[in-house]
């Protein structure tokens, strides 16, 4: 069973700010919008949470920090202890660039992969963008309710936002 | 655009009226055109270089480093000189992307890109010289800390040259990851401009299907924040890093608790000094001028005149200290260094760095691209010129008169000098080919800042047909759609 979807293109930021905010409130359901460049205020308008990366960034830059200090750890005290000018096998402080470097590196690309995985980002994907939002258009997906008016409401709630075409599409769950 | 309340007295960002569908033609044309005769020249010059200085370090590798200009007393000279000029270059990039970011500095955008490959272009220059000084390049390796059959042994995590090791191979990684990052949305749009072919292939692969999805980008953003935030102390700390190389022996001139901030004023000042050296050039090859406008010239000019002015208060501070501290050794070899032998390299150290970016104080000066170039090519000698003066005068006449000595570089030193930065402009002119070279969709952000809406361009792309008026009877479902072509694949 498949599901119509009403796409709606817009020219403006303004526009398309309005036109999402009148979807949220027209009660159909808003299922994404697409546009050229991160526009501000489409996360309060859409509704969306903050992310929660944060936290997994906070997570992988603590994991990268506990796995350099103990590697230091283990290769100068356990491993092979070595007397350097009379300096204590655990010369912590000395341990702190690598350990930093390595919370960053940590932090970092695992960040960078978890958002990727989130957002279904991977070489080879075959998903295409609709036309022109990945240049100058601005795109609204709506999933009316489910009934004939409902689709004729969403269509005209678009057009009285500015929406400059139209797009309907059978998409299945 | 409406949504954002400035003062009428901001100057915008983009100081020529453009719509969005203009800035992608505008960004994306220099690689969809077949490069022109004056690229292949500068290509052609730049690969011969790059390739003179492979066939240099060829024949230093197979002969070994004692072709180089070192003896007893100066065993660190030219090589790591260059090291720490590039390495510092390489800071101007993620301080332009990292730091003007968590700043909210919105002119950031027209430079970031470009300076961001920069940065990762001079961390690879820099990366070659501990490589060739190790004199068996193929065993690199070694410094990493992975079990072996000798034992294991293991690296000395108490020492400052591991740190770089550390501190070099995570700054590049994490710019490479930032900048590919960044890159993504652009990739997209380049993706969905080609027809066919293998860039179309290639750049479908390298955009992981970006569709400019909201929640996409909502979760881009924050991901795009927190690498800023984790790059902001990485870049303080490379450079820091560096500075400890020297910072924690025990040579009157190296041992000084300054070298932290002190490299890394040096670092961004030489940094933005490169960073000009190249927009200026790229923008007027590529007719950028109202993207990166002389405003964007001139506030890195501000930046330039504040950083040279804590590397002169460092230089300042380092003399005080000499005299104050009491120590004979200290004492004479800063008298040495600006009355020594080596005084010549000390004063053009001084007037490039000290005296020269208080021209910048001159608005004049400031909106003259010619000369800020210039300018920016004399910071460049003296910061080179800098860490030549640190290292070499602190060596050569150490504690035992008797083992004082002189140093000179040889061809083969220069030469491989010379040859990296055949391989910096071939690396950069290949990127100005292949890539976006200013961040399409972070200029379109800021499109509208501080235009009001009646003065912004008219579309670009008319509507095919008028917005309808409210009321009016809507086309029934199902009838073609207006102006865009139905396609099955679009995802939703």
């Amino acid at each position: 069973m498949s599901t119509p979807v009403l796409i709606g293109y817009f020219e403006s930021e303004a526009q398309v700010l309005d036109a999402t905010r009148a979807v949220r409130d027209s009660g159909h359901v808003l299922q994404d919008v697409y546009t050229p460049y991160a526009v501000h205020g489409l996360d309060d308008a859409m509704g969306l949470r903050p992310s929660r990366l944060t936290w997994v960034c906070f997570g992988a830059g603590a994991l990268g920090c506990t796995l350099a200090l103990s590697l230091q750890l283990y290769t100068s005290v356990v491993s092979w202890p070595l007397n350097v000018g009379g300096k204590p096998f655990n010369s912590f402080p000395a341990f702190i660039p690598v350990s930093f470097e390595l919370t960053v590196l940590f932090a970092a690309l695992i960040t960078v992969g978890t958002f990727f995985a989130r957002a279904k980002l991977f070489p080879g994907n075959r998903k295409l963008a609709l036309p022109r939002v990945t240049d100058d258009r601005f795109a609204i997906a709506v999933s009316p309710r489910r009934s004939p008016e409902a689709l004729e409401d969403a269509e005209q709630l678009l057009r009285r936002h500015g929406a400059v075409a139209l797009d309907l599409k059978e998409v299945s769950p | 655009m409406s949504q954002q309340h400035l003062s009428p007295l901001r100057v915008p960002l983009v100081s020529e009226a453009r719509t969005l569908g203009q800035l992608t033609e505008e960004i994306c044309a220099p690689m969809e055109r077949p490069p022109t005769w004056k690229w292949w020249a500068a290509f052609a010059i730049a690969v011969s270089i790059l390739g003179t200085g492979a066939g240099i370090v060829a024949y230093q590798v197979g002969t070994g480093i004692g072709v180089w200009g070192l003896n007893k007393t100066i065993g660190w000279a030219f090589d790591i000189t260059n090291f720490v000029f590039w390495v510092g270059i390489g800071h101007a990039g993620t301080l332009i992307s990292a730091i003007l970011f968590l700043f909210r500095q919105k002119w950031r955008t027209s430079i970031n890109r470009a300076a961001e490959a920069m940065t990762l272009f001079a961390v690879m220059c820099a990366a070659l010289f501990p490589v060739i000084h190790m004199g068996r390049p193929w065993l690199a390796f070694w410094v990493l800390p992975y079990p072996n059959t000798r034992g294991s042994l293991w690296v000395n995590f108490r020492s400052p040259l591991l740190w770089d090791v550390f501190a070099i191979s995570t700054y590049f990684t994490v710019s490479a990851v930032f900048w590919y990052v960044g890159l993504i949305p652009d990739l997209a749009t380049v993706r969905d401009r080609v027809k066919s072919g293998v860039r179309k292939a290639l750049f479908k692969v390298l955009s992981l299907g970006w569709t400019g999805s909201h929640r996409t980008w909502s979760r881009y953003e924050t991901v795009y924040m927190l690498l800023a935030g984790l790059a902001t102390p990485l870049v303080l700390s490379v450079h820091t890093i560096v500075s400890m190389d020297f910072a924690t022996s025990v040579i009157p001139g190296w041992h000084t608790t300054i070298f932290p901030p002190y490299f890394v004023a040096g670092a961004v000042f030489s940094g933005f000094a490169m960073v000009l050296t190249l927009m200026i050039i790229t923008r007027v090859v590529l007719g950028y001028e109202h993207l990166i406008t002389t405003r964007h010239l001139e506030n890195m000019t501000k930046v330039i005149i504040v950083t040279g002015g804590l590397v002169s208060l460092a230089y300042a501070t380092e003399f005080f200290i000499a005299w104050y501290s009491g120590n004979p050794y200290e004492r004479f070899t800063f008298m040495n260094r600006a009355f020594g032998p080596y005084a010549w390299a000390y004063w053009i150290m001084v007037t490039c760095n000290v005296v020269s970016p208080h021209l910048f104080w001159f608005k004049k000066v400031r909106t003259s691209p010619a000369a800020i170039f210039v300018l920016s090519l004399v910071i460049n000698v003296g910061m080179w010129f800098e860490r030549f003066v640190i290292i070499v005068t602190s060596l050569h006449r150490d504690f035992l008169p008797s083992s004082w000595s002189m140093y000179t570089p040889t061809a083969v030193e220069v030469g491989t000098f010379i040859g990296t930065f055949g391989l910096f402009f071939t690396l950069f002119l290949l990127f100005v080919r292949v890539l976006p070279i200013i961040s399409i969709g972070e200029v379109k952000s800021v499109l509208g800042f501080a235009r009001p809406e009646h003065e912004q361009a008219p579309a670009h792309h008319p509507p095919a047909r008028p917005a309808p008026v409210a009321g009016e009877a809507p086309a029934p479902l199902g009838t073609p759609p207006l102006a865009i072509a139905t396609r099955k694949d679009v995802p939703v």
